[in-house]
């Protein structure tokens, strides 16, 4: 028997597991062949498509889009994986509203975009669906390529190079290798253990090989994969994670919402996930918004987004602002976590409404109370354990060109360097695009 | 309220909307829900001779050609003529029209090309009332393997001969039906005329394979691996018959014979387009094979709303009004100039004008770094590719230059008087303008 979402405290069981199971179904469900070729057939096949110029990896859309009119649903994913192999996974999790599709004409024209997410996921299943790998490995060259990371930058990266010829072996500190697509995406946006089918397939160009639990700084230094290898790719993501400074932010019921996120996607069991009845998630990116969505799915009965600035200056994007919206989450503006209060664990969250003059912010000295029994910190990762004498560019290891960093032989790429926002797809194109360089220097 | 009542060889129905001979029209109760629901007339499906009638093959008789959402755009057929006894469609024939005086109702015929055929089934079609017949010298399969239909078709002293015989034993109208497989539709249509027709009705299907099932190469629709041509009809046919119909409505022989247009309406616009080239009504069967009769009520209403918006009253008011302004591509006028114009505020920047302009024409479209499509006046031959490739309604359009203003492509100013190629310097069979 479900307890229901007013039980008091943080529990799990909420809702029933049919609930659950329901909750947690695709956000998008996939398109069936007839509504792709209607879909695809809304593309104008634009010249110099702004679509292409809008996405990270520059993916041929039009041309798939073409591919899919003309039945070959596999060729057009074979279109779009040639120039990034994690498009399946960024078909789920893009945002594509703020990028291919914002700038599609028919937005323009009509404020209803071709659906390029849904579209490229249809591409890309029904090339992973028939298990085929359309890429093939170059001769061997003999040489030996660490990736540090499993994420998205680094599969990218080691997929490029093992198509070169080159060797490819990946540390991963983690369990499992996926990165944030394994630990960190909207669980309703990545169903049915997509991101390790997405690694399976991906390692079938063979010669790469993955290390998990071996991780950087431990058994594992930077001197030391250098003179192993041929060159070093970091792509070691994010591991901090900002700290809240407001009173009372050590009381139980206060963590990390990455974490929390972590939970859900490892979960076997939801109904075995505790989740509070009033959930407060402090941030406004997309972490934030997937954490209060997932908070909401798991039957918690008030879920309130607090966020610093206005609205627009959410990291989240209109849509995932209205998807969290159109689930029952709270969004509040302009408000700043003073202190949590309560007796050994949280219960009640004191915000403190905020103004903002040329761009600084400020409290305004009026303060709100929000019951809280569990208060989501999604403000913000850092960088943490980037190896000694890598040179820094603010929080990020910095990087120029194609992911060169300030040492010989060492590449970095994904949310750790700096440049690009940190998107899944974005990591990819810096993966790929370092993989390219270290290529070109291995030959040379 | 327009009126619809149209007049057709003296044969009255309450709309020019009749369905053509096919499978729509092949027996009593097909019919009999088509008049209920609106139609106009109906050309019954056509009858063969007296004994045992043709058969059918027993596997897809259709084929189709869509658009992205399975819209319908073009069908083609293998059914041959009627194939029940002749005696059950007479009898059938009797009782709608008598059931239904108001409508037209008219015997599509196809016997062998002997006048004792012809002679033998005449006074039979005649007895059940029918409001006229028409010669089905147009069915491209099946029936032209036997010396008939579009085998008869093709030969207009055929057509001629079997007119003749027509008028000499029946009373009433007799309308051929022309074939489009053939090169000049002008003489048939005259032939028709020579032998007495009352009218021509056109086109009949054209000679079509819908595709090829590329995992066993066999032609669809495809009857156990085999595949035959068939006849197209539909949205796809529109604009060839409309070419056709003003070729014979402009044609000095046959100028002024009754048309009946056939080939793909659709919706009321494409029966005004019919019309206004000559016709005097129009059939359907495509239309209303994929959407059902209750389409009559689209194309009743459409034409009647029209027609009270440009003040006709009357079908008749409409038919060959644009039969003068078709003419030979010798007579059009080569001083007339117009450049293409993008309104900016339309523009999605889609850029399609531009690649159709840059690959495949006159490179007079310019692309800015910020997606700014402009036309170059000094290049624009004014050719509409980029009207037709645009996928906004009314974003580009073709605006004429007044005379006295200079052509930036030619230098040329731009002269007010009429002068076509018959007169123009480069033509050695030009006349001098005296």
């Amino acid at each position: 028997m479900a307890q229901g979402q007013i039980a008091p405290g943080i529990v799990s069981g909420r809702l029933s597991s049919d609930e659950l199971t329901s909750n947690f179904t695709d956000l998008h469900p996939p398109l069936a062949p007839h509504e792709a070729a209607v879909a695809a057939d809304r593309c104008y096949f634009c010249y110099d498509a702004p679509c292409v110029t809008a996405c990270p990896t520059d993916i041929d859309i039009p041309l798939f889009m073409r591919q899919i009119q003309a039945g070959q649903p596999e060729a057009a994913g074979e279109t779009i994986l040639a120039q990034n192999i994690l498009g399946g996974m960024c078909a789920r999790v893009c945002p594509t509203e703020t990028l291919c599709e914002e700038v599609c004409v028919r937005e323009t024209a009509e404020g209803s975009p071709v659906e390029i997410g849904r579209l490229q996921r249809y591409a890309t299943d029904s090339v992973m669906v028939g298990g085929s790998h359309p890429f093939q490995r170059a001769a061997p060259t003999g040489k030996t390529v660490a990736v540090i990371g499993a994420g998205p930058a680094g599969l990218a990266c080691a997929h490029r190079l093992a198509m070169f010829g080159h060797d490819v072996v990946i540390h991963e500190s983690r369990p499992k290798p996926g990165g944030l697509n394994e630990y960190g995406i909207a669980a309703y946006k990545s169903t049915n253990d997509f991101a390790q089918a997405e690694v399976d397939w991906l390692m079938k160009i063979g010669g790469i090989s993955i290390e998990t639990g071996s991780v950087l700084g431990e058994g594992v230094s930077l001197d030391g994969l250098i003179e192993n290898y041929d060159a070093v790719f970091l792509s070691i993501g994010l591991a901090g994670v900002n700290a809240l400074r407001a009173q009372g932010a050590d009381l139980d019921g206060v963590r990390h919402a990455v974490d929390f996120i972590s939970d859900v996607r490892q979960a076997s069991d939801l109904s075995h996930l505790p989740v509070g009845r009033n959930v407060v998630v402090i941030g406004g990116g997309m972490t934030a918004v997937d954490a209060a969505v997932k908070s909401k799915l798991l039957g918690a009965e008030h879920v309130t987004i607090a966020y610093r600035r206005g609205r627009d200056a959410m990291g989240a994007s209109r849509f995932e602002q209205d998807l969290a919206s159109s689930h029952g989450v709270k969004i509040m503006t302009n408000v700043q976590p003073v202190a949590v209060h309560g007796n050994g664990a949280a219960a009640v969250i004191e915000l403190e409404y905020t103004s903002s003059h040329d761009g600084k912010l400020s409290g305004t000295g009026e303060m709100i109370r929000i019951p809280a029994d569990q208060v989501l910190k999604a403000i913000g990762q850092n960088l943490d354990g980037a190896p000694e004498g890598l040179k820094l560019d603010g929080n990020k290891i910095a990087v120029s060109g194609a992911g060169r960093t300030s040492m010989g032989g060492v590449w970095a790429g994904g949310d750790c360097a700096s440049g690009g926002e940190d998107l899944t797809v974005t990591a990819v194109a810096e993966g790929r695009d370092a993989a390219m360089d270290i290529h070109a220097t291995l030959v040379s | 309220m327009a009126d619809l009542t149209t007049n057709f060889l003296g044969i009255s129905s309450p709309n020019p909307y009749w369905l053509a001979s096919a499978p729509p029209t092949d027996k009593e109760y097909n019919v009999r829900r088509a008049f209920e629901a609106g139609w106009g007339g109906v050309v019954w499906k056509t009858l063969g001779s007296e004994g045992p009638p043709v058969v059918n093959v027993n596997g897809p008789r259709y084929g189709a050609i869509y658009g992205a959402d399975r819209r319908l755009l073009g069908l083609n057929n293998i059914e041959l003529i009627t194939d029940r006894p002749l005696e059950v469609n007479l009898e059938e024939m009797a009782r709608v029209k008598a059931d239904y005086p108001d409508r037209a109702l008219i015997a599509s015929i196809m016997v062998p090309c002997e006048e004792e055929a012809w002679k033998a089934i005449l006074p039979r079609v005649e007895e059940t009332g029918a409001d006229g017949i028409e010669l089905n010298f147009g069915c491209p399969h099946g029936m032209s393997e036997r010396g008939m239909g579009a085998a008869v078709g093709q030969v207009p002293e055929y057509i001629e001969m079997v007119t003749r015989w027509c008028k000499k034993y029946y009373d009433r109208p007799v309308i051929v039906k022309l074939t489009p497989n053939i090169t000049d539709v002008r003489k048939p249509a005259e032939a028709a005329k020579n032998g007495g027709a009352d009218a021509v009705s056109l086109i009949n299907t054209i000679n079509s394979i819908t595709s090829v099932d590329l995992d066993t190469f066999s032609p669809e629709p495809s009857i156990d691996g085999k595949g035959s041509h068939g006849g197209y009809c539909g949205p796809a046919v529109k604009p060839i018959a409309l070419s056709m119909v003003s070729e014979i409505a402009r044609a000095e022989a046959t100028h002024g014979l009754p048309i009946s247009g056939i080939g793909g309406v659709t919706t009321w616009r494409d029966a005004a387009e019919f019309i206004s080239l000559g016709c005097g009504n129009v059939q359907v069967c495509t239309a209303a094979m994929t959407y059902g009769f209750k389409i009559i009520d689209e194309l009743t209403a459409g034409l009647s709303k029209w027609m009270d918006e440009k003040g006709y009253t009357n079908v008749s008011e409409i038919v060959g009004r644009a039969v003068p302004n078709v003419t030979d591509w010798q007579y059009l006028n080569l001083n007339y100039v117009a450049k293409a114009k993008i309104d900016q505020d339309e523009c999605i920047k889609c850029g399609r004008c531009y690649a159709a302009c840059e690959d495949t024409s006159h490179q007079a479209i310019s692309m800015s770094d910020d997606r700014v499509f402009e036309v170059m006046d000094d290049e624009c031959v004014a050719c509409n590719l980029c009207v037709d490739v645009c996928p906004v309604d009314g974003c580009i359009s073709m605006v004429p230059m007044t005379a006295g203003e200079v052509d930036p492509r030619t230098g040329l100013e731009v002269q007010r008087d009429y002068a076509n190629w018959t007169t123009h310097p480069n033509n050695p069979m030009a006349k001098a303008a005296e």
